[in-house]
């Protein structure tokens, strides 16, 4: 009934779902840290402390930030952590003023939300032709009311934003502070820190980047990295009732020390090997709307032919994604980012092996005849799955919301 | 390649992956990164551990760790952890599972989750009830920006001076960046006026004492606003429920429906209210529907209200929730059933009373609060310091008497038999 990790491959852009490693759950459960009551003293808690200042020293090495605090339970939360502590930050400085925060139009849904829960007032940003924050569009929305931009880089579409020098200069010159939203740091673990890139403030996902399971929605850990001038904010910010989640800490805590400094450098790059591999792999079928190297993930506008002719509706990115349920893999993110109409969201991690990303693209192949020769067998699809496609409509509105 | 375990290349693997894409070597996948960013230092970590190293590293830092008895509360409750539990809830099917978006293929996470919201709504009297949030304390924060939301156009909110500190922690933090006016007071219902939106108070105080709320809904909705009550789950199998006590919002911690302390989380909000506020709850909705051949199914419902929909307009930014722990409390309801409620709050209370008598008895304290009602937890206040107490208690083993408000809290549940109880009150002799 239910598809997981270890079930089979899921290539769910922006959602990095890598192996988890089950010496994580061995360490998670250990009794020595599963009794311990969150008010003790800290001189009966040394191990568990020991446990936050040595991953928190980890995520410094590999994201070139100051310091970390692990209160919040998953990245939106750490989103709106972040963004607390840039608006104490600015109100440190007796700046009041600055109340609006520059989110492009490729972010993920939670940065918007996020900042709405801070009271910020959202600016939108366009993305120019290449996918990439356009820096020109950029400029005349920088000024002194300008808290934060939040970026992700690489960005929802995979790519890299290159002028991210001239956009932290840029941001900086104004007075605001950058914000990285680390949904997709997996492609610059080992090779890019996001501290050298000029950011401020990072959260990163514990559950994505660092192994830990996604449990099918929580629980996560979203910590915080800031840079030096924000580390007596720190103190202000209590977004979670105790020390935040502290076991799923221990799992990413075991994983880095799994990984080490050895193999740490390869985390990314292999990553965006695989996510190039699928894309190369599959261009000739599905559009592929901006034609350059990737990152961890990447975008297809829908299928080259949908099969549409004369009375028959062609093959949508939904057909194609719950066709993908009948050949035993999970669907990508699809309809997200927002820019395409039939976009199809693909992120492979370092964890799958050549066979793996073989089969998908044999499948993702496969798929794409079908949909040339018969859309309409598409549009039913999943054929095998243990339920058929829902009444969704009815369903929200008529809800059922538990039993009667 | 190395021989690393998470990483199945061969060095031929990946020569067959740089050809296809038509590149000489990965580096020339970051060709688009500025050179200026890509790291070339050492990375400041340790040298990669084996599984067997790592055991012995997490053993020793474990052995750091003081090993107690815990008979203190405030938030976190040492309740019995039954066995079956993480055998379920780590069945890799729940979790190594995404959110389950693709429902076809997620039926086990989506069923879960509607007996999840099922149990909350019986627990708490409610309506409606959402998959899980963070924390008690963020659903409490997200309960108090619902009534905003709910009630238009107002801008303070009430909150009792009574809940828990961590709980208070986190509101103040919330309240502050959106700009809402907070009152913070013992006396809620003196606060009320055209200008409340909502009110929070526990059912439980800070101190450990049953809140009569009688008459506070009727206040509170004369005024327009939403009461919203914060509430130990595993208590409201014993006490008048949030309905029953006319709250419009119930919120708390599901911790102690069996979840281990674990230094403080992951623990798992819950967050029910009445059908009219329906559409203004955080959050996943799980809702029951029928698949194309008519068979009943479960879906994420309602999502026009969730950030991947409506962005900056959502009613919340939550998205990742708390789906495992919200597995593990409803295994836990569903092996303890109503009876199995009853006798966990039974044993629990009389534990508690039977320590405070004997706490009493040893001339040490005053009791704070003579003849008001308390369940699993109370608070007395101490004759002797209050820091030597809990280190005295601390050097016998015992994490019990924390400091609140001039007073300090103990704690007894089902797991703590007489002998336990009679030898924390014989340490506290020896102060």
């Amino acid at each position: 009934m239910n598809f997981g990790v270890d079930t089979g491959f899921y290539p769910l852009g922006s959602c990095t779902m890598k192996y988890n490693p089950k010496i994580n759950e061995e360490i998670a459960s250990h009794p020595a840290f599963a009794g311990l009551h969150p008010l003790q003293p800290e001189s009966t808690v040394k191990g568990a402390k020991e446990v936050e200042e040595g991953l928190g020293k980890a995520l410094c090495a590999i994201t070139g930030m100051k310091a970390f605090t692990f209160l919040p339970c998953a990245g939106a939360h750490g989103e709106l952590t972040g963004l607390m502590l840039i608006r104490e930050y600015h109100l440190a400085h007796g700046d009041t003023a600055r109340t609006k925060v520059i989110v492009p139009d490729s972010a993920h849904g939670t940065n918007p939300a996020s900042a709405n829960v801070c009271g910020l007032e959202i600016v939108e940003v366009k993305s120019g032709a290449n996918g990439l924050v356009d820096v020109e569009s950029l400029k005349p929305l920088l000024g002194p009311d300008i808290a934060a931009i939040m970026l992700t880089n690489p960005n929802t579409l995979g790519l890299f934003e290159r002028e991210i020098g001239e956009i932290a200069k840029l941001v900086h010159g104004c007075g605001g502070l950058l914000y990285y939203d680390g949904a997709n740091m997996n492609p610059l673990i080992g090779k890019v820190r996001p501290g050298d890139m000029g950011f401020d403030v990072l959260h990163l996902n514990l559950h994505k980047s660092f192994s830990t399971p996604h449990g099918g929605g929580g629980p996560g850990s979203g910590p915080v990295g800031v840079a030096e001038r924000l580390l007596p904010c720190l103190q202000n910010v209590h977004t979670s009732g105790f020390h935040g989640n502290f076991g799923v800490m221990l799992r990413a805590y075991a994983y880095i020390l799994m990984l080490g400094r050895e193999n740490v450098k390869m985390v990314g790059p292999l990553a965006t090997l695989a996510a190039n591999y699928i894309k190369e792999s599959l261009k000739d079928d599905y559009k592929l709307p901006i034609p350059s190297v990737c990152k961890h993930e990447f975008v297809f506008d829908g299928l080259i032919n949908d099969g549409a002719r004369d009375g028959v509706a062609g093959a949508t990115t939904l057909d194609v994604a719950k066709r993908l349920l009948d050949y035993g893999f999970h669907a990508p993110t699809i309809y997200f980012p927002l820019l395409f109409h039939q976009a199809l969201m693909i992120e492979p991690t370092e964890t799958e092996s050549l066979e793996t990303l073989d089969a998908f693209i044999d499948v993702m192949h496969r798929i794409a005849e079908e949909a040339a020769k018969d859309p309409e067998m598409l549009h039913s699809a999943p054929h095998n799955a243990p339920i058929g496609r829902p009444d969704e409509t009815t369903a929200a509105r008529q809800p059922v919301l538990k039993y009667e | 390649m190395g021989t690393f375990a998470y990483f199945p290349h061969t060095e031929e693997d990946i020569r067959v992956m740089l050809k296809r894409i038509g590149v000489e070597s990965i580096d020339a996948l970051y060709s688009d990164v500025p050179a200026d960013f890509i790291y070339k230092g050492e990375y400041d970590l340790p040298d990669a551990l084996s599984e067997q190293q790592v055991r012995d590293f997490f053993d020793s830092l474990g052995s750091k760790n003081t090993k107690l008895k815990v008979f203190a509360g405030l938030g976190a409750y040492d309740h019995y952890v039954p066995a079956v539990i993480p055998y379920i809830t780590s069945r890799s099917e729940f979790l190594t599972a995404y959110t389950p978006y693709q429902c076809e293929i997620s039926q086990g996470t989506l069923r879960y989750i509607f007996e999840f919201q099922s149990m909350i709504c019986r627990l708490t009297g409610l309506d409606v009830a959402n998959a899980s949030m963070y924390d008690g304390p963020t659903a409490a924060a997200e309960a108090l920006r619902m009534a905003i939301a709910s009630t238009r156009k107002k801008n303070k909110l009430v909150v009792s001076s009574l809940l828990q500190e961590h709980v208070l922690k986190v509101i103040r933090c919330y309240m502050k960046y959106p700009g809402y006016d907070v009152v913070y007071t013992e006396d809620v219902l003196s606060e009320l006026g055209p200008d409340v939106a909502g009110v929070i108070v526990p059912s439980i105080s800070r101190h450990g004492i049953v809140q009569d709320l009688s008459g506070y809904a009727d206040a509170v909705h004369a005024a327009g606003a939403l009461l919203i009550e914060y509430c130990d789950p595993s208590a409201l199998a014993v006490l008048k429920t949030p309905a029953e006590w006319g709250a419009d919002i119930a919120v708390g911690d599901g911790q102690s429906l069996g979840i281990p302390l674990c230094y403080g989380g992951p623990y798992v909000g819950f967050m029910a209210c009445k059908q009219d506020y329906m559409r203004k709850l955080p959050g996943r909705i799980v809702g029951q529907a029928l698949d194309a051949s008519g068979k009943r199914c479960f879906v994420l419902t309602l999502q026009a209200r969730e950030q991947h929909i409506r962005r900056e307009k959502a009613t919340s930014n939550i998205c990742s929730n708390e789906s495992l722990m919200a597995l593990w409390v409803t295994v836990y309801l569903s092996l303890m059933g109503p009876e199995g409620m009853k006798k966990v709050n039974g044993l629990s209370c009389e534990g508690a009373h039977y320590l405070h008598a004997q706490l009493l008895a040893t001339g040490k304290f005053e009791d704070p609060f003579p003849g008001k009602p308390f369940l699993k937890e109370f608070c007395l206040k101490p004759l002797v310091p209050a820091e030597k107490l809990q280190q005295k208690l601390l050097d016998a083993g015992f994490f019990a008497a924390v400091s609140i408000d001039g007073y300090v809290n103990f704690c007894v549940t089902e797991k703590h038999g007489k002998d336990e109880i009679d030898a924390l009150v014989a340490a506290v002799k020896e102060v």
